[in-house]
């Protein structure tokens, strides 16, 4: 079991590809779908035999189902704690489902555009991920799939509230719809309180990716539905389309702006941030994360050019797929073995130079 | 943004509620948010459920138990609306049943609506998907019992019968 996971290793997943609409701005799209099993007790009243049937059962449905091609399963208790926290950094997984083992496990499909955790807060957590703004896609992938499933699986639901969740919070449709967006220029010009607040302001939840509350690092936000009952699906995505739109609109407003007011200090600073990653020799988690945002900006924005001898290469997947390999576990996983956090800011610097064309 | 309370401090913890489009915010300075704590959670408790519960749980529960005795002891796992107000989190499907009448305001305080409007498991499905006129129908019913236009309502209601014992009909006649 282990040994497919470190396959995972080897690859990026299909998000990271930096393809598909308006990828300078929306790095990824996700849909996720909360479901529970009728006539069992929810993970809150679960006793080790539920869960345990919970995990048979879904197991068997997941094998039955075709839209999920060759899934790989792994149990949480197979796996060591650097192996699920490789897994939450890739966004296989929640931050909740690796603190605990029992009974946990995960699906993941082909490309990891799905993944399907067992025994979360609810008995099925369903996520579809892709690269982009393709929410409308992203759930056509997840109904189906969500389709085939409820085939298999009696599905706990009430014809007035919709699919039975843990949480109210989730009553309903069960869905959250959300889109992790690049937003450094709204950061740099200082409006993004303003519009992280018009957002919450219209239903929405807006959290930094990365670090605590709106307060993110490397300026990477994500945007989804708080709402997830009296409206349909498609309704709750249009919403988010709706909003998101203005969102990058404002953002590439302030991009144009700094290209045209502020474009000397613009360019100095994304070539810093390129010259630090391509040559330091230790670098922190909190560090590398605002420079590569400053890369990724360079490369949207066409600054670094990408045709030159040394900068050769490096496109919006490279940045993307150092955001992720340079993280504590994926480190770890690449080392194959446990790095102090002293002995990480060194391996992630080398990492990233390699990648970047730096000196080794 | 100075603090709404001691109308001093920077407002560093921003409060909004949304429900049903009606808009409620307030900014607080650290120590004012702190100090009101209990207070403000209660108020704007729908961003944590937990939190909402401890306030209006009293009411919940006294509705609750009003309903009869038996009734407050979910059968299917044995959670109690108390055992729900500290976890907030229910038990099984069924507790949807034993509280029905608190969660159906719970819902509606946490969603602006308590009437499921998207998918269905395909078992259950009357139609591939629900037609967009029910949908419209049954917003505007919700719409009418919330004007409390109850003559209007009821008509909706008995147009929103026809088209679903249509469907029905149609489902039934396939093999």
């Amino acid at each position: 079991m282990a040994k497919e996971l470190d396959e995972l290793i080897r690859q990026t997943g299909e998000w990271l590809r930096g393809v598909g609409p308006v990828s300078d701005i929306v790095m990824s799209s996700r849909v996720r779908l909360a479901r529970n099993l009728e006539k069992l007790p929810f993970a809150t009243r679960a006793t080790k035999a539920t869960q345990a049937e919970v995990l048979r059962l879904v197991k068997e449905g997941i094998l039955q189902t075709a839209e999920i091609k060759k899934p790989m399963i792994f149990e949480m208790s197979e796996l060591d704690e650097v192996d699920r926290q490789f897994l939450v950094e890739r966004h296989l997984i929640s931050r909740e489902h690796a603190t605990r083992t029992d009974h946990r496990a995960v699906a993941i499909g082909q490309g990891e555009v799905v993944s399907i955790m067992v025994n979360e807060e609810d008995h099925l957590r369903i996520q579809v991920m892709q690269s982009g703004l393709t929410l409308r896609e992203a759930w056509t992938i997840i109904d189906q799939l969500d389709d085939e499933l409820s085939k298999a699986l009696p599905y706990a639901y009430s014809t007035d509230w919709g699919y039975l969740t843990c949480c109210l919070t989730n009553t309903g449709t069960g869905m959250r719809a959300s889109v992790m967006v690049h937003l450094p220029a709204l950061v740099i010009t200082k409006q993004i309180n303003k519009v992280l607040h018009a957002i919450t302001k219209l239903g929405l939840t807006a959290r930094g990716l990365y670090g605590e509350g709106t307060e993110a690092s490397g300026n990477f936000f994500q945007i989804s539905n708080q709402v997830a009952l009296g409206r349909t699906e498609d309704e709750l995505i249009e919403t988010i389309e709706r909003i998101l739109k203005q969102v990058i609109g404002h953002e590439q407003t302030a991009r144009e702006g700094l290209v045209s007011n502020n474009k000397l200090q613009l360019e100095d600073r994304i070539w810093r941030a390129y010259g630090i990653l391509r040559h330091a020799q230790t670098i922190t988690s909190g560090e590398t994360l605002d420079l590569l945002s400053a890369l990724r900006l360079g490369v949207d924005l066409g600054l670094v050019s990408t045709n030159g001898a040394a900068e050769k290469g490096i496109d919006r997947a490279v940045v993307n797929e150092l955001l992720i390999f340079s993280q504590p576990a994926h480190l770890q996983k690449l080392e194959g073995s446990k790095l102090s956090s002293s002995e990480r800011d060194t391996k992630r610097a080398t990492l990233i130079r390699r990648r970047l064309g730096g000196q080794s | 943004m100075v603090c709404d309370a001691c109308k001093q401090q920077q407002a560093t913890v921003h409060l909004t509620e949304i429900v049903n489009d009606q808009m409620t915010e307030l900014h607080l300075c650290e120590a004012c948010a702190n100090q009101k704590g209990a207070q403000v959670e209660s108020h704007f408790g729908l961003s944590d459920l937990l939190a909402g519960l401890a306030d209006f749980g009293k009411t919940e529960q006294a509705e609750e138990q009003e309903e009869g005795a038996p009734s407050k002891t979910c059968l299917q796992c044995g959670m109690t609306y108390e055992d729900f107000r500290k976890v907030g989190r229910l038990g099984c499907s069924d507790c949807y049943t034993t509280f029905k009448r608190s969660l159906g305001s719970l819902l509606k305080r946490i969603h602006g609506s308590p009437h499921h409007l998207g998918k269905a498991p395909m078992q259950l499905m009357k139609s591939p998907r629900a037609k967009p006129e029910l949908l419209e129908l049954k917003r505007q019913l919700e719409g009418a019992i919330d004007k409390e236009e109850f003559e209007r309502a009821a008509n909706l209601r008995d147009q929103i019968r026809e088209l679903e014992h249509q469907e029905q009909r149609q489902k039934n006649k396939k093999p």
